[in-house]
């Protein structure tokens, strides 16, 4: 494994599709972002938009069939994880890179012991005995806060918040360098949410642990990300940090996004949404994928393939319509 | 008093091998007409349960329910016909709430049919116009739930229920299941529905940021018991109850510049079970004492808005 | 990750009914597909018996007894003369006829236990569950040939007593179904919207539980057809000349060293009707599992 002085992750042009039924859905349409070391980076949008897709892909666990990598490059530590074996992928599995996954109540196995399946984890990535691996499974379980006693338990003896705290604890057994979070608090309740996050945000901070961060949730997203990109049909079309995308959201998804959502401290009583329906990947509009849902489509917007542009330092949108935009921003907070 | 609806001590108990779960305990509250009244809680706190019973899915085990002021708590079945029309409900999940035989035109038409007022004409003619009100295409009358998205399939759902002029609509988290975007559709349709002809919402959910938006007043449940009541601006000016106080912070802000105060529960939401008599949150309120394990009462701690909490007075320093 | 958005653009709105689904993965599937040309092929054998078949079935040539097969008589002749192709052309009438029908009556009627059972639950379950129990204890054979002695032979009282057996499957399969629906929030919603018992069973119950149902029964029928021909074996079920394929290999089973056409054709026909619906069946249960959708 080569080091460089690039980006911790780096992903290059990814593209994915699935072939279902003579169908061919394109989930993921040319994403690429970058990671530092330490970071928490946020992919933020809808069902389809291809944000698991795309994690996925980084892990190599896509099925195959239906989805297929088509094209891009995702560099880990200078490494081109597209092009290494699978023997040396199961390496990197859960030891350099781990994945919680979004709904606690089918992730864990339920006929093996909450212990043994960490266990599990650690045994295949560290020549150890069974026994070293228990104990050190019991240490993860009382670190996301389960009484280590209980590791002799089943997932089904625990609540849904419980449950992916084990989840957790299984995604870092082996101190992993980056950690993949699919919607981990989706499935849970506001006040579980909160511990869940404030562990996560502590555990990273300890291991000082790289986080791809994959939410619909606004809220989540503003406190535990960095950076983050807003995904729509496949594509990324705003990217930037926390504060330029949330003091400055420009595309008019974006902007949509925010005004569709209500916000805890914001006195509106109605919701302005975004008009008509999400994309069909498997029939994507020419041009600009949200031309036709948007307020401020031209023609051109319908015909051309827009690319992304550096609208500020560090802060890109892929809209022909910005300058417009310039000086409507969307007060949060 | 307009109120549409009220409860008064509304009980609502399981059997279940384990023992009796408490799954709505002595919870009482009214409904002005052509209000919302959000619920919110978090699992297990009987928000579901609640509105069940209200409109009469389920038995109420104990206490009274008001309809337009008659007791509507025991009626044969002659009178729950009559009151099931004034009292419909929307589901959560926009997929297993419809029959997926039926197409969108079977499924609105349906309440219709039962009642047997209309001729076939008469109620294809009443389908197209309820479909139009929830903004569904005509042309997709043929359509199949599981040809339609989400959001579609509830406005099939809202129509269904809007058949025959109710006058109380129970939405059980009626957008939770729902992509961001389209929430916000259906959201807003339900907020027309109700300027345009008067319906009175129980509005059931988990989200904080939605109730708030859309209701009017707010109770707030945990684990069966009515903790906090009161106008909707006021509960997040002023929450008053532990619970509140610690749910709101909860709630992830997207404000990137303040960060939030937050309160951290320890520990996790028990089973309603048979609970142990007095407030169910003691044991992970910070403020817990003896006297939290006796009955609590539900009184009027500020004009119009009621607290269940023997200490709220200290802890909100009044 | 698919997104479960229509495929609605601003022109047309591509409907597909749920039988057309399902009978496009049908075609799609080459086993079923064949099991449905076959079996498309005996029942019109069936149907135009009287075109295809050059003799009677109980015409008597008692000048060519236990003839080989040959130019005159394709399948040759049986013990008394008759012509064995005609005979399995007119058999197959009565061999598809009891079968279909038995499993349509077992069907129906387990289907209507089944779905009381499961939509009910509590003593009313119990009790059925039980009777059903007591049904399948028995060994299915012994059963259809109790029920035999008891009524009589005959075509109609052959039915009866092949169409019990095929109840408690059906019962077993509708209950499952039917707890597993029980739970779907439209049977709350069709109670919201003061739908009377009966029409929540039969209108929300029952058109989705059917499936399982449907594919067990097709794959059924092969069963009971071979049913009726071991019935017709042991000289109960449908008596001669009554040409039932099973009743044809009983007939010349002593002969089935000297004239072995007369057992082996009625019998290759018994397996390629079970082989037909079997095949059928498989591609049904496939086509209509709705994981498969989308």
């Amino acid at each position: 494994m080569t080091s460089n002085n690039g980006p911790f992750l780096s992903v290059k042009d990814l593209v994915v599709e699935y072939t279902a039924e003579g169908q061919v859905i394109h989930a993921v349409n040319g994403i690429s972002f970058e990671l530092e070391r330490g970071r928490t980076f946020g992919l933020v949008g809808e069902t389809g938009a291809g944000k698991t897709s795309t994690a996925k892909a980084i892990l190599r666990i896509l099925p195959d069939p239906p989805a297929k990598i088509r094209g891009g490059k995702i560099y880990l530590d200078g490494e081109d994880l597209l092009k290494i074996s699978e023997k040396e992928m199961r390496r990197i599995r859960g030891r350099k890179v781990s994945m919680i996954f979004q709904d606690p109540m089918t992730a864990l196995n339920p006929i093996m012991k909450v212990g043994e399946q960490i266990a599990e984890v650690i045994k295949l990535h560290n020549d150890i005995t069974w026994r070293e691996a228990n104990e050190r499974a019991v240490k993860m379980l009382e670190l996301v806060g389960i009484p280590g006693d209980r590791c002799g338990e089943y997932p089904h003896q625990f609540s849904g918040g419980m449950k992916q705290r084990v989840i957790i604890a299984m995604a870092l057994a082996c101190s992993p360098e980056l950690l993949l979070a699919d919607e981990p608090t989706t499935a849970l309740d506001v006040t579980i949410q909160a511990q869940v996050l404030e562990m996560i945000a502590k555990l990273k901070k300890d291991f000082n642990t790289s986080m791809i961060m994959i939410s619909h949730n606004l809220g989540v997203v503003a406190e535990v990300c960095d950076d983050l990109a807003v995904i729509y049909a496949g594509e990324i079309i705003e990217s930037g940090s926390k504060e330029a995308i949330f003091d400055h959201p420009t595309h008019p998804y974006t902007v949509g996004l925010f005004k569709a959502v209500p916000h805890l401290d914001d006195e509106t009583d109605r919701l302005s949404p975004i008009s008509g329906l999400p994309p069909d990947p498997s029939n994507l509009p020419a041009g600009c994928h949200f031309n036709p849902r948007c307020p401020l489509v031209t023609e051109q917007c319908r015909s051309e393939k827009i690319a992304l542009r550096e609208i500020e330092p560090g802060h890109f949108c892929r809209c022909i319509r910005v300058k417009e935009l310039e000086g409507e921003y969307v007060r949060v907070g | 008093m307009s109120a549409l609806v009220e409860v008064k001590n509304l009980k609502k108990y399981f059997e279940t091998p384990r023992g009796m779960l408490h799954a709505v305990d002595d919870v009482s509250f009214s409904i002005e007409k052509s209000k919302t009244m959000g619920v919110v809680g978090e699992s297990g706190c009987g928000k579901s349960t609640l509105g069940r019973v209200i409109i009469h899915l389920l038995d109420s085990t104990d206490g009274s329910i008001y309809f337009e002021g008659e007791d509507i708590t025991r009626v044969n079945s002659q009178k729950l016909r009559k009151l099931r029309d004034n009292m419909k409900i929307i589901f959560q999940d926009p997929f297993s709430s419809l029959n997926p035989r039926m197409t969108v035109e079977q499924t609105i038409m349906e309440p219709l049919t039962i009642s047997g007022r209309y001729t076939r004409k008469e109620r294809q003619e009443e389908a197209e116009r309820l479909m139009a009100m929830v903004g569904i295409d005509h042309r997709l009358r043929l359509s199949y739930p599981h040809e339609l998205d989400g959001g579609r399939r509830q406005r099939v759902g809202i129509g269904r229920a809007l058949a025959l002029n109710p006058k109380f609509i129970v939405c059980d988290e009626p957008v939770s299941a729902l992509d961001v975007s389209i929430s916000a559709q259906v959201l807003n349709l339900l907020q027309d529905l109700q300027d345009k002809f008067g319906l009175t919402y129980m509005f059931v959910t988990h989200d904080l940021s939605v109730v708030r938006l859309i209701s009017d007043d707010i109770c707030v449940m945990y684990l069966g018991q009515l903790v906090e009541t009161c106008p909707s601006k006021e509960l997040f000016k002023k929450p008053l109850h532990p619970y509140t106080q610690a749910l709101i912070s909860a709630v992830p802000s997207t404000d990137i510049h303040h960060k939030k105060e937050r309160i951290l529960l320890e520990g996790e939401i028990t089973s309603p079970i048979h609970p142990k008599p007095g407030c169910r949150f003691a044991k992970r309120c910070i403020h817990e004492c003896k006297a939290c394990h006796e009955p609590q009462q539900l009184e009027e701690v500020l004009p119009n808005h009621l607290v269940s909490c023997c200490r709220v007075r200290e802890i909100n320093s009044f | 990750m698919l997104s479960s958005a229509t495929t609605e653009g601003k022109s047309k709105i591509k409907r597909q009914s749920e039988f057309l689904v399902v009978a496009r993965r049908l075609s799609q599937n080459s086993s079923a597909s064949i099991g449905f040309v076959v079996a498309v092929f005996l029942v019109v054998m069936a149907i135009f018996a009287p075109l295809i078949a050059p003799y009677s079935y109980a015409k008597q040539d008692l000048a060519h007894t236990r003839a080989a097969p040959s130019a005159q008589h394709i399948f040759g002749t049986d013990e008394l003369g008759r012509d064995v192709f005609s005979r399995i052309v007119w058999g197959s009438r009565f061999s598809l006829t009891i079968g279909v029908l038995a499993v349509l009556i077992g069907t129906a009627v387990g289907m209507l236990f089944g779905a009381i059972a499961g939509y009910f639950g509590g003593v009313v379950d119990d009790i059925i569950m039980r009777l059903m129990d007591v049904l399948q204890s028995i060994p299915g054979i012994l059963l259809v040939i109790t029920i035999s002695v008891v009524l009589g032979p005959g075509l109609f009282n052959t039915l009866l007593a092949l169409s019990v057996g095929g109840i408690p499957m059906s019962c077993r399969l509708t209950r499952a179904a039917v707890l597993g629906v029980r739970h779907q929030e439209y049977l709350e919603a069709a109670t919201s919207i003061n739908a009377s018992t009966p029409r929540i069973i039969l209108r929300h119950v029952l058109p989705n539980s059917f499936a399982p149902v449907l594919v067990s029964s097709t794959m059924s029928i092969g069963n009971v057809i071979m049913m009726a021909a071991m019935l017709s074996f042991i000289g109960l079920g449908v008596q001669p000349p009554t040409p039932e394929w099973g009743s044809m290999i009983s007939g010349g089973r002593s002969l089935i060293r000297t004239c072995p056409w007369m057992v082996t054709f009625p019998g290759i026909f018994i397996m390629l009707t079970v082989l037909a619906l079997n095949m059928f069946g498989d591609g049904l249960r496939d086509a209509l599992d709705p994981k498969l959708k989308k």
